[in-house]
């Protein structure tokens, strides 16, 4: 045993702590399971599990492209819509084919990260060369496009096959699909997804946090994500010594996107009725919220946020209307205090052991 | 005719998200940040108004006068309480203390005048008919784009002549070097704020007469829009801003007119994309071209 500490304690600091995050989602999943199986969990609690862990892989998707990129993206609830909707018509639409629920629900995810991808590829191509608050304005456009389009949106499903109607003028309805008799619509224009299937689960949740870390840890600590590091820290730099800008922006940017398309199927497929509206500017605002709070680059500090912003609303619900207040003020309370020169000195002291790594320097 | 009553509906739009996205770039241009909370400051300057209008019974023009002067004051303390602490903090932290703050006045405004959309008399009502009769521009059009004539022509008055102005430009530039010359930072950037704020009331109430309507999310849509504005017409320049709000709001009349409702803001984004792509500093911004 100690001798495995030893080994433990010789590795490199970041493999320290990303072994550490790793062990500390699979330790809060038992925890979780087992306090579900005795049914000491509220409902309420319960309720919040999948989104949680959603929302803990859109964080650390969005930190790969905001900390690690360092490009700031106001769109990331766009891609999980993408996300959502593919995967809920996958899943409904193989209903009848692949009656095994997790497996559907795998394909499902599959189907929308690809999709979420696709799409990422289309938007970061020509979006990538702004910069700044360009490509933030730019990327927060996008999420209104997707959002707009989706809602314009009517997909119904028979033994033919998939029919797609867009509804541009506005008074299409699902009779225009002319769907067969046993046909089933799936998305309905601005009513969205009504009738889906709920086969998200937290175990499904618990896959999907350890798949995103996997792909995000393991591509920041390759070659590539050094690059991209590069490239966030001086670009011009980068350039010179001969990385490809372009590509390792896409990498990053894309990589982003189909894991926000992954939680998204599983956040569509937990709700038996969503609409494209739910995932709009305040969503990804939402998600950035929890990186900046988390840290940037900081992939630990983005899960923790994530579970911890997602249950303090409802932690706070015995103040009713007061708690999205609260909310508001906690979040400005946190900003001011992480970024004050005291706050700063005063944390500093209380962790020591950083303290004397500093003095070793 | 037709087309002409869209466009004069589309530049009295415009004409709002041009108010709007001035105090937007001018914000920009000298802290150098989103203020995310811009949208919301115009709907508190259109609840304060309406109810100076109606429960205190005060005619319309002091009604305005003090929804100008609660929303200076309040953008002031905003400034104070909440981006002051961060002026030397990573731009992303002051992204995210904007977004607590715009959720903070949504919330408040939310307890304070409930959920409900109240509606919204205009300002002025009535109507001029023109060509016989045959094109009816109402008086709220009107007074929106002369307003926003006037204001842009006082404001870039302002910023190129007076002292506070030369002084806001001094500090866009570079402000250590400001400071230097001795002009106090501080009280600039509190000027600026107190300036996009009170024209953010004049927007709240214009944009309320538009509407008709008025709840506690109001703002945020078209301070998005505004903001896309300001960037479509290069953002920290104050006609680039004027051009992106008329024409913004020209587009989006057109969309929901002759192409479709339901996706007209998708296409003013989809300009605002191709606009970006082409001249990535927007219609009238300065490329700068960054030093190795």
């Amino acid at each position: 045993m100690t001798k495995k500490m030893k080994q433990f304690n010789s590795l490199k600091k970041t493999t320290r702590v990303d072994f550490a995050t790793y062990f500390g989602v699979i330790a809060a999943f038992v925890i979780v399971t087992v306090l579900q199986s005795n049914g000491s969990l509220k409902r309420s609690v319960i309720g919040l599990l999948v989104p949680i862990c959603c929302y803990m892989s859109m964080a650390v998707s969005l930190n790969l492209t905001v900390g690690i990129l360092g490009e700031l993206s106001l769109g990331h609830a766009g891609f999980m819509s993408v996300g959502a909707f593919s995967g809920i018509v996958v899943s409904q639409s193989l209903a009848g084919l692949i009656p095994n629920g997790p497996v559907r629900l795998a394909l499902s995810m599959f189907v929308g990260a690809l999709l979420a991808a696709l799409v990422g590829l289309l938007i970061g191509t020509p979006v990538l060369r702004l910069q700044g608050d360009y490509l933030a304005i730019v990327t927060l456009a996008f999420g209104e496009i997707i959002k707009e389009l989706i809602n314009c949106l009517i997909i119904g499903c028979d033994e033919k096959g998939l029919h797609f109607v867009f509804n541009l003028s506005g008074n299409k309805t699902v009779d225009d699909l002319g769907l067969s008799a046993n046909g089933t619509a799936i998305i309905k224009g601005a009513q969205g997804a009504t009738g889906t299937a709920t086969i998200a689960s937290f175990t499904a949740g618990f896959i999907l946090v350890m798949l995103t870390l996997f792909v995000v840890l393991n591509l920041t600590r390759s070659r590539a994500g050094r690059a991209i590091m590069a490239i966030r820290d001086n670009h011009i730099a980068a350039q010179a010594i001969g990385l490809n800008l372009t590509k390792y922006k896409l990498l990053a940017f894309v990589t982003s996107a189909a894991l926000a398309g992954a939680a998204g199927a599983l956040f569509g497929l937990n709700y038996s009725s969503l609409q494209a509206t739910k995932f709009n500017f305040n969503l990804s605002i939402l998600v950035l919220v929890f990186v900046v709070l988390g840290g940037l680059g900081n992939i630990w500090g983005s899960l923790i946020a994530a579970a911890a912003l997602t249950i303090l609303p409802e932690a706070l619900r015995q103040f009713a209307d007061f708690r999205m207040l609260i909310y508001a003020i906690v979040l400005i309370f946190v900003m001011l205090a992480t970024n004050n020169p005291q706050a700063k000195a005063f944390i500093k002291k209380l962790l020591p052991h950083r303290r004397a790594a500093e003095k070793e320097d | 005719m037709e087309f002409l009553s869209y466009l004069i509906s589309g530049i009295s739009l415009g004409s709002v998200y041009a108010i709007i996205a001035l105090g937007y770039t001018m914000v920009y241009g000298i802290a150098k940040m989103l203020n995310f909370a811009h949208g919301d400051v115009i709907m508190i300057g259109g609840y304060v108004s309406f109810c100076a209008m109606f429960y205190l019974g005060l005619p319309n023009i002091v009604a305005v006068l003090m929804a100008v002067v609660v929303c200076t004051v309040l953008g002031i303390v905003i400034e104070r309480l909440a981006y002051k602490p961060l002026r030397s903090a990573p731009s992303l932290a002051v992204l995210i203390t904007a977004i607590g703050v715009s959720y903070f006045l949504q919330n408040s405004a939310l307890l304070i005048w409930k959920a409900a959309a109240r509606s919204y008399p205009p300002v002025v009502t009535g109507a001029v008919k023109i060509f016989g009769g045959k094109l009816t521009v109402s008086y709220i059009s009107l007074l929106t784009i002369s307003a926003c004539v006037v204001i842009m022509i006082a404001l870039t008055l302002f910023v190129s002549k007076s002292k506070m102005g030369k002084a806001m430009r001094a500090c866009s530039e570079d402000k250590a070097a400001a400071q230097l010359m001795g002009i106090n930072v501080n009280a600039t950037i509190s000027a600026t704020f107190a300036i996009g704020s009170a024209l953010a009331a004049i927007a709240g109430v214009l944009l309320c007469s538009f509407n008709t309507s008025l709840m506690p999310t109001t703002g945020s849509m078209p301070g998005i829009k505004a903001f896309t504005a300001a960037v479509f017409g290069g953002i920290g320049s104050i006609p680039g801003a004027f051009l992106g709000g008329l024409l913004l709001g020209i587009i989006e009349a057109m969309a929901k007119a002759y192409i479709s409702t339901n996706l007209a803001n998708s296409i003013v984004f989809a300009v605002l994309i191709v606009v970006l792509l082409v001249k990535p500093a927007g219609l009238l911004g300065k490329y700068v071209p960054e030093k190795v």
